[in-house]
Parts: structure tokens; sequence; C-alpha cells
């Protein structure tokens, strides 16, 4: 499966006019992310050695992997906050590992990040978290038409729209996680990055902030590299999934598709009790749905 | 080059329509929205056709003027409509900072906090205080509740690695002192006082008052802050959970190794103040450095060290008060956390100077002059 995603690295550099999406300035590539044989490390301690991975255009991504796998120092790389040992990484068409300070400003502008806790900043509202971005990167956008913006992506993240003058210390942790989400939207990106965004909500808001990264994902046409613990979220929603283990990717698939494999993470971790109920959960709601259609 | 959307106004037979054209994305509507703004009356219908790439900024854009000018949105495209869609059921009333009123309210209701602030804090810090005495009944009831280990680890940080910087300092303002005061009684021909005044002043005052500023730079900042990220990340509320007491585990040690450091780096600063006098008369005044040393022994009277060593204490006590209490009234967020460690070390430092000043006067009037 690794070599696959590999051999389809050729025309990542060479992007076909994007159909029907508007957004041809700049343009999506064919793979937003790539990862040629990366290796990081701390001292020590070898988090990842010759891993690959390709994620493409309008999909969305799950990365799962046991707990120290470095997903998240995956995520990090990608995004230019870790430096790795060796390999390149490719994001939006551009060299992140390669890239020096200044280039990084226009790629940054491109993409949305999700942190595990929100990141927010917590002496400014809600709204103003939003607006931070759009400062820094188009001052000359005006203080109405600015405002205007924060509290729609307010509302598009699911918030209510008085949630925009209040301060994150007075949202509750699901609150948080939506108004994380409102900042990475800021810019209207193309690729989104959620790092375990349904970690610690209810079921039922997991469920909901599931169903709003799909919705957004098909609104907006984002890619959107999720790392997430929560089976749920991967049968809702992943297009495809990655598995992270022995310091390397060693599966992308479809769940069907990883289903089929025989490595015993992969076997233990979808077949294990919490996989059957969320297989079983998922296949309930699609004869729901088939009942209701007939 | 960023390539910027622009706009048309086109009126026929009264029907007024405004054609957007251009990438409608948020790289290139900053221009585009303020001339919009200008735009008045109504509008019948607002042009889409010519857009080349929309986001939902433009979308909104777009929405917003067919809103405002009553007009009708035409020649979108499939995505357009979309985003339009997305965008369309914000209200957009609630204003995005926290309110904030008139000035003619908020100057009395700041002067308000200030001195409604100023009465709880006065209460916070005897209740703060007492919370320690009561720790302190606790364990000596209990001994077993007493954290050596912590304790000892507190001794070492506000101790044992100060002693360089604080030793350096003492030694520089030992010559300071010797140094000017050798230029001024030259006038006199008494050159020779060098010995007392630096020996004295040392003793009584320097060595201990410029500790307790160093200490409270490097500890008393270190213990609000610390204090004041543990309360953050809700480790203070881990422990009483756990039925450990934050003010045993995390105060009690800290006050217990100022005080107890305190009179020791004094002592050692006025040391050092004076070693660093006795070097400089031996360089630049011609007092060789051995009979430096063994006059001061003639002439600093061991009250000196007494009135050094008694304040000591007490300074260190002000030191771990202020940090410990301004790191556990941290709340909100990160910015109070560097507020409250500033506050911590101003009022440390000033209250420590205020008792020097009763110091000064009460140990001349029981005649420790």
């Amino acid at each position: 499966m690794a070599d696959e995603t590999r051999g389809a690295q050729g025309d990542a550099f060479d992007p076909p006019p994007v159909a029907l999406s508007g957004r041809n300035l700049p343009v999506t590539p064919e793979h937003p992310i790539v990862v040629e044989d990366l290796t990081t490390a701390f001292g020590e301690h070898v988090i990842h050695q010759g891993l690959s991975l390709t994620v493409n255009r309008g999909e969305i991504l799950g990365v799962v992997g046991g707990s120290g796998t470095g997903k998240s120092v995956l995520m990090r790389s990608i995004i230019g906050l870790q430096v790795p040992e060796e390999g390149s990484i490719t994001v939006l068409g551009r060299s992140i590992t390669d890239a020096q300070d200044d280039d990084d400003i226009d790629i940054r502008s491109r993409w949305g990040v999700l942190f595990q806790g929100g990141a927010l900043f917590s002496t400014l509202t809600v709204g103003e978290n939003v607006e931070v971005p759009l400062k820094e990167f188009y001052p000359e956008i005006g203080d109405t038409l600015r405002r205007e913006i924060a509290r729609y992506k307010v509302m598009l993240s699911g918030l209510p729209e008085d949630a925009a003058n209040k301060y994150p210390s007075e949202l509750s942790g699901g609150m948080r996680k939506r108004a994380g989400l409102a900042r990475a939207l800021a810019l209207d990106p193309e690729l989104l990055f959620l790092d375990e965004p349904t970690a610690g909500l209810d079921p039922i808001g997991a469920s909901a902030f599931d169903r709003l990264t799909k919705e957004l994902q098909e609104t907006l046409g984002l890619t959107v590299f999720l790392i997430t613990h929560d089976l749920d979220t991967l049968y809702e929603i992943c297009d495809r999934v990655a598995v992270l283990a022995d310091r390397k990717v060693i599966a992308v698939g479809t769940i069907p598709e990883l289903l089929a494999m025989d490595h015993p993470w992969i076997q233990e971790y979808f077949n294990g009790p919490r996989g059957r109920a969320a297989r079983d959960s998922r296949d309930r709601a699609e004869r729901s749905d088939a009942n209701r259609g007939s | 080059m960023r390539q910027l959307a622009e706009y048309t106004l086109r009126e026929e037979g009264g029907a007024r329509t405004v054609a957007l054209s251009g990438p409608l994305t948020v790289a290139g509507v900053g221009w585009l929205d303020a001339e919009l703004r200008k735009v008045a009356g109504p509008i019948e219908t607002v042009d889409l056709s010519g857009v080349t790439a929309i986001d939902t900024v433009g979308a909104w854009i777009a929405w917003r003027l067919a809103r405002d000018c009553g007009g009708e949105i035409t020649g979108e495209s499939e995505e357009a409509r979309r985003l339009i869609e997305a965008v369309s059921p914000s209200e957009n009333e609630a204003p995005v900072a926290a309110p904030r009123a008139e000035l003619v309210e908020r100057v009395p209701e700041a002067v308000g906090d200030l001195v409604v602030g100023l009465a709880q804090g006065s209460v916070g810090v005897v209740a703060f205080l007492g919370s320690i005495l009561l720790g302190a009944w606790q364990i000596i009831r209990s001994p077993s509740r007493f954290r050596g280990k912590a304790v000892v680890r507190q001794l070492e940080l506000v101790g044992v690695s100060a002693l360089g910087i604080i030793g350096l300092m003492s030694f520089l303002v030992g010559i300071v002192i010797a140094q000017q005061g050798a230029v001024q009684l030259e006038q006199f021909g008494a050159e020779v006082y060098t010995v007392n005044l630096t020996g004295r002043l040392a003793m009584r005052e320097l060595g201990v008052l410029m500790t307790a500023i160093m200490v409270a730079g490097r500890s008393g900042s270190a213990f609000a802050a610390q204090l004041g990220t543990m309360k953050l990340t809700e480790e203070v509320d881990a422990m009483r959970t756990i039925g450990v007491s934050p003010v045993e585990a995390l105060v009690i040690p800290r006050v217990i190794a100022t005080v107890v450091m305190m009179p020791l780096l004094g002592f050692y600063a006025a040391v050092l103040a004076i070693i660093g006098g006795a070097f400089i008369s031996e360089l630049a005044l011609g007092l060789p450095f051995m009979t430096f040393l063994l006059r001061i022994q003639e002439v600093v009277p061991i009250k000196d060290l007494w009135v050094g060593l008694i304040k000591a204490p007490f300074f260190g006590l002000i030191i771990a008060l202020a940090g410990c209490y301004q790191g556990m009234q941290v709340k909100a967020n990160a910015e109070e956390v560097g507020l409250r460690t500033t506050q911590a070390v101003v009022q440390a430092i000033f209250m420590v100077i205020v008792l020097d000043a009763f110091f000064a006067v009460f140990f001349t009037k029981i005649g420790w002059g």
C-alpha cells in the first residue's frame, strides 16, 4: 500500500487545473501533502524512520496509531514546527524541509491548524482570536469586514454568534474546540490539520463535530489531515486511513482495505471490541438510512 | 503581484447592477470591500459571472451587498451558491470585542475596582498568612506531614544556586563603597575610616538589603510563576482532590526555605562585600588586604552583625509570602501569570525597603546605632 502511494508522487508538482472549484489562484495540487522518507528523532529516541505518506486533494485522511507512535510529531513536522533529521516534506507544492522562514509566510496562509487543546490565545476573545491571522496576513482588510468575517466564521464552526465576544476561559471544552476550528478556518485554508478534534468531547458533541468537519470539508473544498483515536470518526467521515506503527506508515487505505490486511496491530485495532462496536453502529446507521430511502 | 477583485456599476433603465469580477477571495477583497461600502442606494442585481475564484469571504461580501442594498445575486457558480448558503445564516450583530463601557463609566469603575481590590487584597493577604499558620500548626501536630525533600529542594534553589550571583554582586558593591568612600574621606585625611564605612554598611544594611532584592528577583518571581502556572494547569486543584494541601506541599516549603536562607545569604553577601572592599583597598588605596580584614574585627561591633541577621528572616518571609500569594491568585490566563509575577517582585522589594526603614529607626532607638 505504501508503495502505491509513493508511486503517485510523480505528478505532485504538476497539478492539473482544478475542475469546478473556482479556487484557481493559487491551485491546490493533486497531492497537497507529500512526505518522503521522513526520519525524526529526539536525541537517541527515533520516532519515525523512512516514513512516507501522500495525501490526496479533497480527502479526509484519518491518521491512527498507538499512543507514542508520533502522530502529533508527524503533524508538527508537516507544518514545520518540528525539523526532521532526514527526508523531505512537500506541502501545497512547496518544500517545508528546505524552506527559509520568509518563504513560509505565503504557505502558512493556506493551511489551518486545530491543536489538541484548542491553543486559543487566552487574552483575546474568540472573535479576536479569529481576527489574528486575518490581521497578520491581510492588513488591508477593513475593521468592519474583519469583524464580520470573524463572526460568520464563529457561526460556521457551530458556535452561537455571541460566543465571539467571550474569552476562552468562559467556554466549555467542546466550545473551545469549535472556537479553535473557527480560527483555523480564518483564512479560508485549503488544508486543515485537526489533532484529535473529538478527544474529550461527549459522544453527541463528538459526532456533531464529525458532521461539522464533513460539512465544512464539502462546502469549502478542504483537504483534511485528521489525527484521531476515535473509531467512530474514522468510520463516519474519513475517506482513507493511514496507520502509523513501527516508526512508519504501515498502511494507507479505506477501512475495508485495511481490514483485509493481516497486520496484527490493524486487526486488533479495527476488530477489537471498540472497533466492532463502531462498525456495527455505522452499519445500523446505513441500514436505517436505506430503510428511510425505500 | 496579487490579483485583486474589481467591481463595475452599470445602470440600465433605472435598474442598477454591480458586477464583481476577478478573484473574490480573502487575498483580493480588502480594497473592494472598502469601495463597496460607499455604494449607496438600491441595487437590483449583484452579478457574479465575472468572478474567477471565490471563498467564504468573497461569498460574504457578495451576500452582504445583496442584503444591504436589496438586490439579487445572479450568475454565481455552483460553488459560490454553496458558500453563500453557508455564510448567510450569520446575523452578525454580536460584537467581536468584549463589551466596553463609555469613558465616563470606565474611569470611576476602574477607581472603584482599585479600592475594592486593595481592600480585598489586604484581607486576602491576611487570610493567606492565616492559612500558612494553620498549615504550620497541622505540621507541628503531625510532623510526618512535613515535606523534608521539598524543603531541601527549595533550600537549594533559593540558596545554593544563588551563591554565585549574590557573591559577585556583593563583591562588586563592596568595591564601589570602599573606592567611592575613600575618595570622599580622603578630603578629610581620613581614608582609614574606609574600613569602618565598608564593614558597618555591609553588615548592617547592604548585605541583607541587596540579597533581599536579588532573592525577590530570582526566587520570589519564580514562586509566583510556578504556582501561577500550576493553578492554570489545574495542578493545584488536582492536589486538593487527592487530599494534599497546596499550602503544606507548595507554600510552606518555599516560605521555610526563604526564611532560612535569607540570613545565611545576607551574611555571605556582607562577607563578600568586605572582601571586595579589602581587595580594592590593596589595589588602589595602599591599605594591605589582611590589614583591612583585621581592622574590620576592631571597628565593626558585633551588634551590627545582629542587626543584619535579625532583619533577614523577616525579609525572606515577605518575599516568599508575596511570591506564593500572587501565584495562588492566578485564575484566568497566561497574561495574568506575568502580571502576578511582576506584582510579586515589586511588592516584595517595596515592602522590604519599608520594613528596612522601620528597622533602621528601631535599632537606633534601642541604642544599637
